[in-house]
C-alpha cells in the first residue's frame, strides 16, 4: 500500500491538498468508521487528509444564536458542552449513542454524516434540528441541509475535492426542545433498527407553531418527513395530533428487510418512536425535564 | 513510501518512533515499541482491549494512526502501576477475581481508570455504560464492575 498521510495546519493547504490530490483521497477525523475500511481492505486511498490540526475543525463557536460545531469536534467534546446541550439537548443524545466511550473519544458528528449510513444516530436529530452543514473545494464555500448531504448507502452529495468543515445547529425560539430515539433489541452498543429525531417550538398557549421530524433507518437515506412534522404544527402536541404524526412517519417508510428488522416491524416502530420522540420534544420545549432518550 | 517520524510522550517518556502512513497506534505500541500490554482483539473498534489514553481521551488504539500521534500525551497500560505498586484499580482486580484469560484486562483497566478519574463516585449503571465498550468474554462482567464499584469507594475514602 502506498498511502500517503498528510495534516495541514491551515484550511487553505488542506483545499490545496485536495485539489491537488488523485481520486481516491479520505478526510480523516475521529477515524472510528476509516480505520476500520482501512483495516478491511473497503477502501484503498492513495492520500489520508487529517484536519485534527487545523484549529477551526476542533472548534465550537457560538454563532447567531446557535453553535458551529467544527467537523473534527469528538462526540465526547460536545457531550461536556453544556450550552449546546442546553440548546440542542436531542442532538447531543443522538451524537452521544454512537458507539462506546472509547469511539465518543474520537467519533464526529460530520463523520456520522458523511459516511452515509442509513441508519447512522445523529443524522435524523440533525434533520430534525435543521442543521446544514459548510462544504469547501475548489470551487469555493457552499452550504447544505443536512438531509441533502447523504444521496445513497455510501454516498454523498460531495463532488471532487470537496469537504465538510462544520456543522451549524441553528437557534431556536424560546419554548423548543428536541429529542432524538432509537430502537435496538439490546440496551447498547448496536445500529439502529430505527431512529427517529423531533424538534418542536410552541407558542406560549403550548400550540405547536413549527415542528420538523428526522428518520433514519427506514430507507436508502435518512430522511426529513415534512408531512410528520405538519401533523404536529397548529396543535397542542396531543393524542390526536400525535397519532398523525405516527401515521405520517409510518407513511414514509421504504425500508430493507433484514434479520434486524422486517419490512412491517420498522415501518411500525417508526411510527411509534416518532410519537414518543415527540412528546419528550414537547415535555422539554414546555420545560418539563425529560429523562430523555439516551442508551 | 517514506515511513513517518513521529515524536510523542507515552508514560511521561518522550519517545520517537518511524511508522507506515497506514500503521496503526496499536501496531506501533506493540510492534515497534514493545508495549504489548495493550492487546488486540477485534482491530475494529468493538472491544476495547486496545484502550489507552491519547491526551487524556479513552480511545482505542486500533483505530488511530500512528502517525496522529505526533505531540500527544499517550497512556497505556504500562504505565498504570507506580513500579512495583499497583494501581488500586490492579489490586482490586486481583482481589475480586475479576478476569480469567486475561485479554480484555488491560483494556478494562486503563478505561475504569478514566472512568474514576472523571467521575470518583460512579453508579454501577454509570460504571456498567462506561464499560460497555470493553468485552470479556471470561467472567460475565459482574466481578469486574464489584472490582471497580469497590475500587471507587476506596479511593473515595470510604
Amino acid at each position: 500500500m502506498t498511502m500517503r498521510y498528510e495534516r495541514p495546519e491551515t484550511l487553505d493547504a488542506a483545499i490545496a491538498l485536495l485539489a491537488d490530490a488523485p481520486t481516491r483521497t479520505r478526510i480523516l477525523a475521529g477515524g472510528t468508521d476509516l480505520l476500520v475500511q482501512l483495516r478491511a481492505g473497503m477502501i484503498e486511498p492513495d492520500l489520508v487528509v487529517d484536519i485534527k490540526a487545523i484549529p477551526e475543525m476542533r472548534a465550537i463557536t457560538a454563532e447567531d444564536g446557535g453553535f458551529r460545531i467544527g467537523a473534527a469536534v469528538a462526540g465526547a467534546e460536545l457531550s461536556e458542552h453544556p450550552e449546546v446541550k442546553k440548546l440542542w439537548p436531542g442532538v447531543v443524545e443522538a451524537v452521544d449513542l454512537i458507539g462506546s466511550t472509547q469511539i465518543q473519544g474520537r467519533c464526529t458528528m460530520v463523520g456520522n454524516l458523511c459516511n452515509a449510513s442509513p441508519a447512522a444516530d445523529s443524522v435524523p436529530a440533525m434533520i430534525a434540528a435543521g442543521a446544514a452543514v459548510r462544504i469547501v473545494g475548489p470551487s469555493g464555500t457552499r452550504e447544505l441541509p443536512v438531509e441533502e448531504v447523504v444521496t445513497a448507502p455510501g454516498q454523498t452529495a460531495l463532488g471532487d475535492g470537496e469537504f465538510v468543515t462544520s456543522v451549524f445547529l441553528p437557534a431556536r425560539s424560546g419554548r423548543s426542545g428536541d429529542a432524538y430515539l432509537r430502537f435496538i433489541p439490546r440496551t447498547e452498543m448496536d445500529i439502529a433498527v430505527v431512529g427517529a429525531g423531533v424538534s418542536v417550538s410552541l407558542d406560549e398557549s403550548g400550540t405547536c407553531t413549527a415542528a420538523r421530524v428526522g428518520l433514519g433507518a427506514v430507507a436508502a437515506t435518512p430522511l426529513l418527513v415534512p408531512n410528520a412534522a405538519a401533523a404536529l404544527v397548529g396543535t397542542r402536541v396531543d393524542e390526536q395530533a400525535l397519532a398523525r404524526l405516527g401515521s405520517a412517519a409510518s407513511a414514509v417508510c421504504r425500508p430493507i428487510d433484514d434479520k434486524r428488522g422486517t419490512i412491517e416491524y420498522r415501518t411500525k416502530v417508526a411510527g411509534v418512536l416518532a410519537k414518543r420522540a415527540a412528546i419528550i420534544a414537547r415535555d422539554r420545549a414546555n420545560g418539563i425535564a425529560a429523562t430523555g432518550g439516551a442508551h | 513510501m517514506a515511513k513517518i517520524h513521529v515524536t510523542t510522550e507515552i508514560n511521561g517518556d518522550e519517545v520517537e518512533f518511524l511508522c507506515e502512513p497506514d500503521q496503526t497506534l496499536l501496531d506501533v505500541l506493540r510492534d515497534e515499541l514493545n508495549l504489548t500490554g495493550s492487546k488486540e482483539g477485534c482491530a475494529s473498534g468493538d472491544c476495547g482491549a486496545c484502550s489507552v489514553m491519547v491526551d487524556d481521551r479513552l480511545v482505542c488504539a486500533c483505530l488511530v494512526l500512528g502517525a496522529e500521534a505526533e505531540s500527544t500525551s499517550i497512556e497505556t497500560i504500562e504505565g498504570m502501576a507506580d513500579g512495583e505498586e499497583l494501581h488500586p484499580l490492579q489490586q482490586k482486580f486481583l482481589e475480586h477475581a475479576a478476569l480469567q484469560c486475561g485479554v480484555c484486562t488491560p483494556g478494562f483497566l486503563v478505561a475504569a481508570k478514566a472512568l474514576l478519574e472523571k467521575n470518583p463516585d460512579p453508579s454501577e449503571t454509570e460504571v456498567r455504560y462506561w464499560l460497555a465498550g470493553n468485552l470479556c468474554r471470561c467472567t460475565g462482567y459482574d466481578k469486574i464492575i464489584r472490582a471497580v464499584m469497590d475500587t471507587a469507594a476506596d479511593m473515595r475514602g470510604s
